[in-house]
């Protein structure tokens, strides 16, 4: 269905790429890793492509995340940042998705705060679409730099067998959590959910986790710790009782950083609450890999860009390669013209 | 169209007609409105309109008890005409307009006006008053005035009135004016911001729900008080399973209590919105596989009296908007006797009649509809073609919303033809004006 081969059309969630897209992501991004440690971080990959950047939510470091990695494949990137509804303006998104399309973008990067609109926008388009944050549903980029994150520290390929991971907090509220389970779980990873019931999906039958209320009761087994972000709307609607007590629960601190195994990581997908969910000890605690998960972040999304983006025959000059030796494949910004394929927006995106 | 008011002689030839003595191959002869003949190999004279029934049922036209006209204030949604002509080509000879227009239905006047707008209407506009004063829930609205302008049933429609001491009042008020209070049963603080239903499918979409329990607490709330007050209280849209056992256990205690499901929450469920489109938003949500099948099973065993469409017509740029912004409703008149025979189709063409006409006429307190067909009864007639089978186009509407969950799916059962007093409304599926 996809001219791109098996890999999807669009990025809606990390359902959408299975066991296999997902290592074909991590590997990819290894490959690109190496671009950004170059004197000029820019590879001729996705030139001529245009992205459009569409935040329909505020979100500073995704935007910036996903925009410099479209540039280091030499795609242009255009940014439409709407922080009120689309509604309340009398244009429908509809119309502002069309809008944009009407641009003749190859791709579109969706964040906005409800659940779902990357699909709907994916029903409007011709250009692929990228989930970069949907409410409370999916993160799927998020995922993938977390996978590769994980993988990297574990030091066995793709591979996440037998690591338990615990995901801690607001769960119910979060799209970094839905996209994480999947993900994590897809790899071969154990997930524990640790969290009270008020932050915990209503009906989770099915869902491939286990579920504890005591982080204490867990903690001396886990290979990582990802802490979610609590909101401060949460005390408003009574899910927790105050953050005093969330911190005191489920906050990473440093005497529950003691009781970590020594080779555990903690993880955040940002912006972090210090003296909440995390602790600013922890925060700076070299087994704190938060800030290694934002420079991942970059990799990663030039993997799933140039994916969605890149001709056939790129992407099968990529995968036959090593990805040890990308250098010959991905030629700097000064030698290439000739040699990679590019950059011609004709692959029917 | 004045001269439509004296409809010519009609007759509907080589039908199964739902009498009295049930089921019988008839024609049906109606002159002035009414149905003056009933019997094998009739002939209505020279100049009658014929009608072909052959294959087909003739039962009385279908009532609505929960349709939104949307008139004044939702024009570019629908009109009383434009739902009225849905309405007949969805075999309703009558249909109950839910009083949440802008502004609502809260006065005699208001009530006045908008029946004004159904005279010439394709089907009769029963009107519906609000409870409270502009809906707001705080104040009662004038249920007196409003049944001698001729309101039978006030609903808050929309949202449910929230005060458990003003409800009360309201059913005690209402009682000694011959009025039904209609209740939209969701207590808001639960509901609060949520775009589904709260379960499996909320859980891993990440969209915010709404509980069963929204719409339980505040049914058994009002059976309560209407049990107490010994006034008459309707519950609409009921959906979960939960409801069904509230409703059977007061009926069983012969609380004075009807309650309607809709087509759409017989025939769909939350698995629906893991496309993320927003026409199945709808309030109350789609539910469960398990509230489905509670709500048929509770039809089936006549828990339930009645099937109402709440045919909630938008303009499609409210439903082209994220699931949070995006109207709740769905479109339903046109395709809701296809969908009840496809769901209850086993339990008969009667029981359907009971379900879509008889019982919704009475609690409607609606005169001359309802039947069963006899000679001197009003000739609001509808002609189904219960082996028909079609795929649901709202492109192709008469509605002038196309916010149908059942677009492209395929439907059982079809309207064929529907008699409204005496005049063909709707011939061949298509409505005659």
């Amino acid at each position: 269905m996809s001219q791109h081969g098996e890999f999807p059309r669009h990025l809606l969630s990390v359902a959408d790429l299975g066991r296999e897209g997902i290592e074909e992501i991590l590997r990819l991004a290894e490959s690109f890793e190496e671009v950004s440690s170059r004197d000029i971080p820019r590879v001729p990959a996705l030139r001529g492509r245009s992205v459009a950047l569409m935040f329909f939510e505020d979100s500073t470091r995704t935007r910036l995340s996903f925009d410099t990695a479209a540039k280091r494949l030499s795609a242009e990137t255009l940014v439409f940042t709407a922080a009120s509804s689309s509604l309340s303006k009398g244009e429908s998104l509809r119309d502002t998705v069309q809008t944009v399309s009407a641009m003749g973008v190859d791709a579109m990067v969706v964040r906005h705060r409800c659940a779902g609109v990357p699909a709907q926008v994916s029903r409007w388009t011709d250009a692929a679409v990228l989930n970069a944050g949907d409410g409370w549903h999916e993160h799927p980029t998020q995922a993938l730099l977390d996978c590769f994150t994980l993988a990297r520290h574990r030091g066995n390929g793709t591979d996440l067998s037998g690591m338990r991971i615990a995901i801690v907090g607001d769960i119910v509220h979060s799209r970094v959590a839905r996209s994480d389970i999947v993900a994590f779980v897809s790899l071969g990873a154990k997930v524990i959910l640790v969290a009270p019931p008020t932050l915990l999906p209503s009906d989770m039958e099915g869902w491939p986790v286990e579920t504890v209320g005591d982080l204490d009761e867990v903690l001396g087994t886990l290979d990582a710790v990802y802490l979610l972000r609590l909101q401060r709307e949460r005390m408003a609607a009574n899910l927790v009782p105050s953050l005093r007590e969330y911190a005191h629960r489920f906050g990473m601190d440093a005497s529950r950083m003691a009781r970590l195994p020594a080779h555990g990581l903690v993880m955040h997908p940002g912006p972090m609450n210090r003296g909440v969910e995390i602790s600013s000890e922890v925060a700076d605690d070299p087994r704190c890999v938060a800030t290694e998960q934002v420079s991942n972040g970059i990799a990663v999304r030039m993997a799933v860009l140039f994916m969605l983006l890149g001709t056939p025959a790129a992407k099968e000059a990529l995968r036959a390669g090593s990805p040890r030796r990308p250098g010959s494949l991905l030629p700097d910004q000064e030698s290439l013209h000739s040699s990679v394929p590019g950059a011609k927006r004709s692959a029917g995106v | 169209m004045s001269d439509l008011s004296h409809p010519q002689d009609l007759v509907i030839k080589g039908a199964t007609v739902l009498t009295k003595t049930g089921l019988v191959r008839a024609d049906v002869v109606t002159c002035n409105g009414v149905v003056v003949a009933l019997g094998p190999d009739l002939d209505a004279g020279l100049g009658a309109r014929v009608l072909d029934g052959s294959g087909c049922h003739v039962i009385p036209a279908l009532v609505d008890l929960h349709t939104h006209l949307r008139e004044p204030g939702g024009e570019d949604a629908e009109t009383v005409m434009s739902g009225s002509r849905a309405a007949a080509v969805g075999g309703f000879g009558a249909v109950v307009a839910m009083p949440n227009t802008n502004p609502p239905i809260d006065s005699a006047s208001m009530v006045r006006d908008v029946m004004a707008l159904g005279k010439d209407a394709l089907v009769d506009v029963a009107v519906a008053g609000t409870i409270t004063v502009g809906r707001k829930g705080e104040r009662l609205s004038p249920f007196g005035e409003m049944a001698e302008a001729g309101v039978r049933i006030c609903t808050d429609d929309g949202s449910g009135v929230q005060d458990a001491a003003l409800m009360r009042r309201a059913l005690e008020y209402a009682s000694s004016v011959g009025i039904t209070l209609a209740q939209h049963c969701e207590d808001a603080s639960l509901a609060a911001c949520g775009v589904m239903h709260e379960g499996g499918w909320s859980s891993r979409l990440g969209l915010a729900g709404i509980p069963a329990e929204a719409e339980e607490t505040m049914a058994a709330r009002d059976i309560a008080l209407a049990s107490r007050a010994g006034a008459r209280l309707h519950l609409m849209h009921l959906s979960t399973a939960g409801s069904m056992a509230l409703l059977a256990m007061a009926k069983q205690r012969g609380a004075p209590v009807s309650a309607e499901v809709t087509p759409h929450h017989l025939s769909l469920t939350d698995a629906e919105l893991s496309s993320f489109d927003p026409r199945f938003k709808v309030n109350p949500p789609l539910r469960s596989e398990k509230d489905r099948q509670a709500l048929l099973m509770a039809v089936a065993d006549g828990v339930v009296d009645a099937i109402a469409t709440d045919h909630a017509p938008h303009p499609a740029h409210t439903k082209q908007a994220p699931l949070d912004e995006a109207s709740f409703g769905m479109t339903g008149l046109e395709t809701a006797f296809s969908v009840v025979w496809g769901q209850l189709g086993h339990l008969g063409i009667e029981a359907v009649w009971r379900l879509m006409s008889q019982r919704p006429a009475r609690i409607a307190g609606l005169v001359g509809h309802g039947g069963p067909i006899a000679e001197g009864s009003a000739a609001n007639l509808v002609v189904v073609d219960l082996e028909a089978s079609w795929t649901a186009d709202p492109s192709r509407g008469v509605t002038k919303s196309t916010n149908s969950p059942f677009a492209g799916r395929s439907m059982k059962g079809k309207v064929k033809h529907t008699v409204h007093a005496g005049e063909a409304v709707v011939v061949d599926g298509e409505p005659s004006r």
